[in-house]
């Protein structure tokens, strides 16, 4: 049996033709609006309470909206975009170096290694500036000048200084702003919050969404809560590998189960792993912990010259080192994009010459830019980021340099969604990184938070709007909801059931391992068939010998990953098919038979210039959206 | 190295709680507090014994998920967040004890896992400044001197884990309550709801349970993030001025 059927072509047909920026406002205008005063009688749900979920409750809701919004934390403020640290992009032009929207745009398409679709990215950059309007506005602290105004760094993959920034919490500080919004509106009565509750499956009645099934985690109960339109916020699927920078509770259920119900799941496969992590330290290791890729403005990458070089890296004399970013990108040097600072410390460690325990870590070192600018300088722009490193691996790095290793860290796939942010199941709607929709096959750095908030804040209101505006719906049969209500109680039985010995999390690892080594920085088809092979076998073990103590009415935090993992099961199988079905390299996704004889990545525009929108099946189906280029020309990316 | 946890095991909120120690062997120094955790909860699911419930998340000191008290001090015997305690702060063969937050606002849901809910119905109650999106001039339209961006950025790192409550022998959640009327009232947007910011968060705060502040200090020294307890100081100036115009 072939590992896919291939199915009819699919097209994105809300963006407008025409000139590129003019489209989103031609979108906004064509779009359908609801009267205020008719506004309260919709009820939209939300799940998730990070950027893009947060932004998107408080907005809908400012306008008239009712908003039923989940988060599985225990408050909104602690979704894991609180996580990001580095900075977020727009197109601002406050350094007067060059900067533009097209600009923002470009680098972004070509960031992405033309695998994103041009309406989308351009809006992305037009909506850039008024996200830091918006976020100063509601008293976002971000970094200022002395004379008050704000100020900015370079990010890697681009030679302008467009990135806005907090220290080394900028998305925590972000996210207070959206969850200070949201409060708001929670305070007005606008917004239903139901905190400690998680999403298990959508209630599609009528080919459109109208809900979702959720468990309270506290109390175990399984309640369906209807709506007009679902929208879905749930972040990425990094943790199908079991260490990833993603917080623990992060995971792929909502949009498994919504794809599982019709809704299309585009380039699976794209995964972007982060060249700045903290090498793991042990057996033991439960996450992996990002260093921001800002370190890179001031820090430089190397590794002794000689493999196993005993001495201390301070003794090591400046000619004995390889820098080897500098030498192999000259122009970009340290900050190239992140998929080619990945590969290319795995090269150099696979070559034998990484540094610390098994070899599998880079310096990354400050040495010069302390001596340059001083310590002072140093300590006010990564203080918090040296001392969580500090913390974790008992060395001093404002004297001994970091030693850093790639870690899965973003996923650019999700479910495929339409210029309006609408899945293939209509009144569904999904964004934030929980879609594929702009940064194609590789994210440049501080466009996470950029793409989370021009979701929520901005493109998402107006095109629910739309929707709401022009569909008349009836009311969800009680059927429906009894049938996908049973279905999940039916699930927890089972899953309760199975007599096993194993750990839910012992299960969670090896599929981790098994895809980080076939499915990771670099694949070829005789590993990922291998996988295929493996990972059926790895899900059927687990559903004969996985062990849940406890119950399902009560809080129960194996349940909870075990449901999370039955999902990851699931959903590595489609990655690994699309993973072995591009065969071409592309940013995150290096297929070791695809590359140049200097080891770059080979792209096959002829054959894969295209998004893979799988929709669900055994064996899954594959749509291809063709893309069109009209105003960035691909071309092999270089970054020398 | 080896350890003994002494584990506050409480099956539900009305159930009764109590201590019980797990040796925890051959751990090492690297791992941190929660994955400390992690391998006593591997050890009690494969014996067939009920894990131990505790709140987690991001496990990079910044989410403000966990918190557990650790030999009787918030977060340990480190100025951090549990998940960023590693074992290295412990000898071989110690004993530690660990709770959960202990608080009237904070209700036990299981074993360490509390409901710091009430954390955010105070920012609820107006935490945050009035600017519906769409509104916002450009952000340069404002300058803010870099000292008050500054300091409001000390006081917007909290993460509301509630070590602050459970370090308090009042229970009171001022220094958090403190923090966000500071990183609110130093910056120009938040001036126009200032008064009724202060006076409406610290009702609620009142309204939750949590005790009064007697300037006793210990939520400054367990808070991970280093809210300077002058926060505490211009929460009762902001409030003593707004109740004046009021």
């Amino acid at each position: 049996m072939s590992d896919y059927l291939t199915g009819d072509p699919i097209a994105d047909t809300k963006a407008p033709a025409g000139p590129l920026e003019n489209r989103w406002d031609e979108r906004k205008f064509a779009a359908k609006l609801v009267n205020p005063a008719n506004r309260r009688r919709h009820r939209v749900i939300v799940v998730g309470t990070g950027l893009a979920g947060g932004s998107a409750g408080a907005t809908l809701a400012e306008q008239g909206y009712h908003v039923v919004q989940f988060c599985f934390q225990d408050s909104p403020r602690r979704a894991h975009s609180v996580a990001a640290q580095g900075g977020i992009n727009a197109a601002k032009n406050y350094r007067n170096d060059g900067d533009s929207v097209y600009r923002l745009f470009h680098d972004t398409v070509k960031g992405g290694d033309f695998r994103a679709r041009e309406s989308n990215v351009y809006r992305l950059a037009q909506v850039s500036a008024q996200i830091i309007d918006q976020a100063v506005a509601q008293g976002v602290p971000f970094a200022r000048e002395y004379g008050g105004l704000l100020d900015t760094r370079s990010f890697g993959g681009v030679q302008v200084q467009r990135t806005f920034y907090a220290r080394g919490q900028t998305g925590q500080q972000l996210l207070i702003g959206a969850y200070q919004a949201l409060s708001r509106q929670i305070d007005a009565g606008n917004v239903e919050l139901h905190a400690r509750t998680e999403m298990l499956d959508l209630v599609v009645a009528g080919g459109r969404a109208r809900g979702i099934v959720a468990r309270d985690l506290v109390t175990g109960e399984i309640t369906t809560h209807l709506a007009d339109a679902v929208v879905l916020a749930t972040g990425g699927y990094g943790n199908v590998f079991y260490l990833s920078t993603n917080a623990k509770g992060s995971n792929a259920t909502a949009i498994w189960r919504a794809h599982k119900r019709g809704a299309h799941f585009a380039n699976p496969c794209f995964t972007q792993i982060h060249p700045t992590c903290i090498p793991r330290s042990g057996e033991h290791q439960s996450k992996l912990t990002l260093m921001s890729e800002s370190l890179r403005n001031d820090g430089r990458i190397w590794v002794p010259k000689r493999a196993g070089d005993p001495r201390p890296p301070g003794e090591i004399p400046e000619d004995e080192r390889d820098y080897y970013l500098e030498r192999l990108y000259p122009s970009f040097g340290n900050l190239v994009p992140r998929d080619i600072a990945s590969r290319a410390a795995k090269n150099i460690c696979d070559a034998g010459l990484g540094v610390g325990p098994g070899g599998l870590g880079v310096h990354l070192d400050f040495a010069d830019a302390i001596a340059r600018l001083g310590r002072p300088a140093i300590e006010a722009r990564y203080g918090n980021l040296f001392d969580m490193y500090q913390r974790i691996t008992a060395e001093d790095p404002y004297t001994v340099p970091m030693r850093i290793y790639p870690a899965i860290h973003y996923t650019m796939g999700g479910l495929w969604v339409d210029y309006d942010l609408q899945s293939t199941i209509p009144g569904l709607f999904v964004i934030g990184e929980a879609n594929f929709s702009d940064h194609g096959a590789n994210r440049l750095g501080a466009s996470a938070l950029m793409q989370g908030l021009a979701d929520g804040y901005f493109v998402l209101p107006a095109t629910v709007n739309d929707y709401l505006g022009s569909t008349p719906l009836d009311d969800v049969p009680p059927s429906v909801v009894r049938d996908v209500e049973t279905e999940v109680r039916d699930r927890i039985t089972r899953l309760l059931a199975v007599p096993g010995t194993r750990s839910v999390d012992a299960f969670h690892r090896e599929l981790g391992l098994l895809m980080w080594d076939h499915c990771g920085m670099s694949r070829t088809r005789e590993g990922l068939r291998k996988a295929l092979d493996r990972v059926p076998e790895l899900r059927a073990e687990f559903w004969r010998d996985v062990r849940i103590p406890g119950g399902g009415e009560e809080f129960n935090q194996e349940l909870e990953k075990a449901n999370r993992v039955a999902d990851f099961l699931e959903l590595a199988e489609l990655m690994l098919v699309d993973a072995l079905a591009r065969e071409e390299s592309c940013g995150g996704h290096f297929r070791e038979e695809h590359q140049t004889p200097e080891g770059e990545a080979l792209r096959d525009d002829e054959n894969f210039a295209h998004v893979a929108a799988w929709e669900y099946g055994t064996p899954p189906v594959l749509h291809r959206e063709e893309l069109v280029f009209e105003h960035v020309h691909p071309t092999r990316r270089s970054y020398t | 190295m080896n350890l003994t946890v002494r584990i506050w095991r409480q099956a539900g909120p009305a159930a009764e709680g109590r201590m019980v120690a797990y040796p925890v062997e051959g751990v090492s120094p690297d791992m941190s507090f929660l994955e400390l955790l992690d391998v006593l909860n591997q050890r009690l699911i494969e014996a067939g014994d009920e894990p131990v419930a505790f709140d987690h998340d991001c496990r990079e000191g910044i989410c403000g998920s966990c918190g557990v008290v650790i030999n009787g001090q918030a977060h340990g015997p480190e100025r951090t967040t549990s998940c960023q305690l590693h074992l290295r702060s412990f000898a071989d063969g110690d004993v530690v004890d660990v709770e959960p937050w202990r608080a009237k606002g904070f209700p036990v849901i299981r074993d360490l896992v509390v409901d710091r809910s009430a954390l955010d119905r105070i920012v609820q109650a107006g935490g945050y400044v009035s600017a519906p999106t769409g509104s916002a001039p450009d952000a340069h339209a404002t300058p803010v001197p870099k000292p008050d961006a500054d300091l409001a950025f000390d006081n917007a790192t909290c993460i509301g884990c509630g070590a602050c409550v459970a370090a308090c022998p009042n229970g009171s959640a001022t220094l958090f309550t403190a923090a966000k009327v500071t990183h609110l009232s130093l910056l120009p947007q938040g001036g126009p709801e200032r008064a009724s910011r202060v006076l409406d968060m610290v009702e609620a705060m009142d309204a939750e349970g949590f005790g009064g502040c007697t300037n006793t200090g210990e939520c400054v020294a367990s808070c991970p993030k280093g809210i300077p307890f002058s926060s505490i100081t211009t929460l009762n100036r902001e409030f003593l001025a707004a109740t004046r115009t009021r």
